[in-house]
């Protein structure tokens, strides 16, 4: 729903837009210059200003996970990140994830345990579950479960999610 | 020959998905386009008095802010505004006056060069309004129940069948009754793409649009009719959607805002919700039902009544099939059917995952389950004393029904048999283990459709269909079908669907795209074959020169003679023969109605689950579930099973979480958002097993399929219900059981 501001707050904010500025990012390996005023998320920075339109905008809350991204090897929630504050890093985004003509094991078990159905999680679930591994600390089914519940797939595909991520991460399927 | 039908392929999009390449509605780009954002109304019935939109104008890089006042004028009739999926009533139209109708209306669209300005701007108009009093609650409301009106829509959402036998003498002299009245709040659909429409603004003024729907047609039709452009101008695209489980059934209002703003300022304009707006249009309606049961000592269930009210908007009459499947799953012979709606402020509900299925057969099943505990009965036992073969409302014979191998199988699977039948019987630690089961009906439907197949010069089959995948495998499975129906291997096969130039398809939903569109696609493919044929009989020296249609097959992408098969041509060499051009056909598929309606037709299943319930904390998990599913034949397992575990997982997602919360001071829906609106994460789901068992249907469409996109939840929740009430020996009645009603 829509919150309407008090006229005397809006008389403040009327006037001015906030400035651009000169920003760069380096997403998958590649050097971007972009001008953008500092309110830009991060996912708005890659979705509409460079068109990296793999990265899925599912809330702009955080409440999601779909816009999982990893910058310098972490999974945080690009909706989040005002893109200002990440030009010192490696962001790396799903079409950035694999060796180029290939996949990445992670995309190749997804493909083969049906991971997905509609496939808008899919990116931000492959990211996040790249940042688990990286993280360490999922050692049973039962983690990957629970570390990866920040990630919402509304078309269920949860039990297939975790044996894609399972077997990349040779965990047993009982355990 | 069918290499391919009935294998677990890969899904063909597979790839396009984990890569991120599979592009949704709103990532497709337009030279100097122009965003768009939605002010949704802040109160729930009464009219605006004035929109302030002076500050939003001024600011640099806004270009219009679009409002009832400043409108152009469109199309007067309802009928222009009615979609496929339009319920009987006057259908909502965005802007039409200063008047409001439900909280969170649209109300205003500003347009912006980027989307941060266009988001800031829209918090600088500021609405003035006149506030009426507004009804919102279904349950303060019950009295103002009448009966739906009818239209087109309800050709394929039956009323209640008549009243059969005496009900109220029945059940009264039943010696052993159940009665329960089941509470159901409203859900939301909640895709995870969110509704976007990107409207390309053509040099000549045509339109190309990118929308999020179930069916690209739908939105054409829809744009044409409001605005006044020929089909020709108008053309929809939707490859990829992101879920829809419904909500792309109608077309909604960002479609018709960016369509307006686009025309009206002659350049590309992409318009999408946010998570907060998703709660703004159709919904899985509150519902109120009451269930009575009367039965013989035996278990022989004589009388069945099924009452429900639900609600609807003030402007549409949307109704479901909530009350009519006790007389399709039980042979009572006294049985009485009503189904009432309340009119609120609210917006017209919308089908969303087996809508009126999920709600009354839970109501349905967890009665008979607390019929067999008052009997003393199994609950399988219980439902196989009263199965019948037969649907008595129509009083047709099943064309085929293997509900009781799926009791047997999805038993044996689950371990039924050593479940102690006594409730709070069974621990695990200090937790109560419970396990119930319930059955679970669709009905198995098959609507016309167009395909076309091509043979291109290079000897790829190419075939399409105005159809939708929303996650459910279409472009696999119609695929394989085509595949199969030529011989083609299945790389050298490609399907496409989501564009309305292709040949017509109706809206994906309901379960009947495989039926519907997988006919459509093997009578091209056939129609095809046919002509290719023909044409390989008109060759120089050509095997079939004497050969009838029915002395070949196909296989390996050649036509080969039955009787030998050394006499073989390639369809490459068919197609070379054409002048450097491909070989197509078109074809229509109809339903065998004259069979068909011989017949009920219907896929079955039977859940069963675990939980795990703390008793301190009132918390339910569902630690295991099985459901055995008889869903006629199965295309692909792989992708099947995927339908039925997402099936599985919402029933456990309504059983136990959702529910969007109504402040019905306000009219407004309290938690709208993924963090409020509470659906199945990761963590809740634990081990999910489908089983498929044998079913042969010659009857319900030349495939054999039955639809697999709704059986998967229907059963689940009374399952999930009936297993809380075994593990507390507490009956909860209204969903979701959240913990405050185990405490």
């Amino acid at each position: 729903m829509q919150t309407t501001l008090s006229p005397e707050t809006r008389a403040d904010l009327a006037p001015s837009l906030p400035q651009k500025q000169a920003i760069k990012l380096t997403i998958n390996g590649t050097v971007h210059h972009l001008e953008l005023a500092p309110w830009t998320t991060l996912l708005d920075a890659l979705r509409e200003y460079l068109h990296l339109t793999g990265t899925k905008k599912g809330c702009d809350h955080g409440q999601c996970g779909a816009c999982t991204v990893l910058v310098d090897g972490k999974r945080i929630n690009s909706c989040l990140t005002l893109a200002v504050m990440k030009e010192d890093s490696d962001i790396t985004t799903i079409e950035g994830l694999a060796a180029e003509n290939g996949l990445h094991p992670l995309q190749t078990a997804f493909v083969e345990h049906d991971a997905y159905q509609c496939g808008y999680c899919t990116p931000g679930q492959i990211c996040s579950a790249v940042g688990l591994m990286n993280e360490g600390q999922a050692k049973t089914i039962d983690d990957i479960r629970e570390l990866m519940s920040g990630n919402l797939c509304r078309c269920g595909a949860y039990p297939h999610i975790v044996d894609a991520i399972r077997e990349v991460m040779h965990i047993e399927p009982k355990s | 020959m069918t290499p391919y039908i009935g294998k677990s392929i890969s899904r063909v999009d597979g790839v396009a998905k984990v890569t991120g390449k599979a592009k949704y509605a709103a990532e497709y780009f337009a030279p100097d386009m122009l965003y768009g954002w939605v002010i949704s109304s802040a109160i729930a019935k009464g009219k605006i008095t004035r929109i302030h939109t002076e500050a939003a104008l001024q600011l640099p890089g806004v270009v219009q802010v679009f409002t009832h006042e400043n409108r152009p004028s469109l199309a007067w009739f309802d009928v222009n505004y009615k979609d496929q999926d339009a319920p009987p009533g006057s259908p909502f139209r965005p802007l039409r006056d200063a008047t409001i109708l439900y909280s969170g209306q649209p109300i205003t669209l500003v347009v912006a060069e980027t989307l941060e300005v266009a988001r800031f701007a829209a918090t600088l108009v500021q609405v003035d309004y006149e506030e009426d009093d507004h009804e919102t609650a279904l349950e303060h409301n019950l009295h103002r129940a009448r009966e739906p009106k009818s239209g087109v829509a309800s050709l394929l959402k039956s009323p209640p069948p008549k009243p059969r036998g005496d009900f109220e003498k029945a059940f009264e002299a039943a010696p052993f009754q159940t009665t329960g009245q089941h509470i159901h709040s409203v859900e939301h659909h909640n895709p995870m793409e969110m509704f976007a429409s990107t409207v390309v603004y053509e040099k000549d003024g045509k339109l190309t649009i990118y929308d999020k729907t179930q069916g690209a047609p739908n939105s054409q039709m829809y744009v044409s009719q409001v605005f006044n452009m020929p089909f020709s101008d108008v053309r929809v695209i939707s490859p990829y959607v992101g879920g829809a489980f419904g909500s792309g059934l109608r077309p909604q209002y960002q479609l018709f805002l960016a369509v307006l703003a686009a025309r009206e300022l002659k350049r590309s304009v992409r318009v999408s919700l946010t998570r907060q707006q998703m709660f703004t249009f159709g919904h899985r309606p509150a519902t109120v039902q009451n269930v009575s049961l009367g039965a013989t000592a035996d278990g022989t269930i004589d009388a069945i009544r099924h009452d429900a009210i639900g609600e609807t908007s003030r402007f549409e009459d949307y109704f479901e099939i909530v009350v009519n499947w006790a007389g399709m799953l039980y042979p009572a012979p006294h049985v009485k059917f009503t189904y009432n709606l309340v009119p609120l402020d609210t917006f017209t509900p919308l089908d969303m995952r087996a809508p009126g299925g999920v709600t009354g057969v839970p109501a349905l099943e967890m009665e008979v389950d607390e019929l067999a505990h008052k009997l003393g009965m199994d609950p399988i036992e219980l439902r196989l004393k009263n199965y019948t073969e037969r649907d008595m409302n129509e009083d047709l014979p099943y064309s085929s029904k293997e509900l009781r191998e799926c009791f047997r199988q999805g038993a044996e699977r689950f371990g039924w048999a050593s479940r102690n039948p006594e409730p709070r019987s069974m621990r695990n630690g200090h937790t109560l283990v419970g396990w119930g089961m319930a059955t679970g009906i669709w009905d198995a439907t098959q609507g016309p459709a167009r395909a076309e197949a091509v043979l291109t010069v290079n000897g790829k089959l190419r075939v399409t269909s105005a159809t939708a995948d929303i996650g459910t495998g279409t472009y696999t499975i119609m695929t394989q079908i085509a595949a199969d129906t030529l011989g083609m291997p299945i790389e050298d096969v490609i399907f496409r669907l989501g564009d309305s130039n292709m040949p017509l398809a109706p809206i994906e939903g309901g379960s009947w795209t495989a039926a519907t569109v997988g006919s459509a696609v093997k009578v091209a493919c056939e129609a095809l074959g046919k002509k290719l044929f023909k044409m390989a009989q008109k060759m120089k020296d050509s095997p079939f020169a004497d050969a009838k249609w029915e002395d070949v097959w196909f296989s390996d992408a050649h036509i080969l003679l039955k009787t030998n098969p050394y006499a073989a041509v390639s369809l490459l060499e068919i197609v070379g023969q054409n002048g450097g051009r491909a070989v197509s056909e078109t074809a229509t598929s109809l339903p065998n109605m004259l069979e068909q309606r011989k017949y009920a037709r219907a896929v079955h299943s039977a859940a069963f689950v675990e939980v795990e319930v703390d008793e301190d904390f009132g918390t339910v998990r569902v630690t295991r579930a099985v459901t055995a599913v008889a869903g006629g034949r199965i295309l692909n397992p792989k992708t099947a099973r995927s339908q039925i575990i997402g099936g599985m997982v919402w029933g456990i997602s309504k059983a136990l979480e959702e529910e969007s919360v109504m402040d019905h001071q306000f009219g407004r829906f309290m938690n709208h958002n993924l963090a409020e609106y509470h659906v199945a994460v990761n963590a809740d789901i634990q081990d999910l097993d489908v089983i498929f068992v044998d079913e042969t249907d010659t009857i319900v469409n030349p495939l054999g399929v039955k639809g697999l996109g709704e059986i998967g939840i229907v059963g689940m929740p009374a399952a999930v219900a009936n297993a809380v009430f075994h593990a507390t020996g507490k009956r909860i009645r209204s969903l979701p059981i959240t913990l405050d009603k185990l405490l």
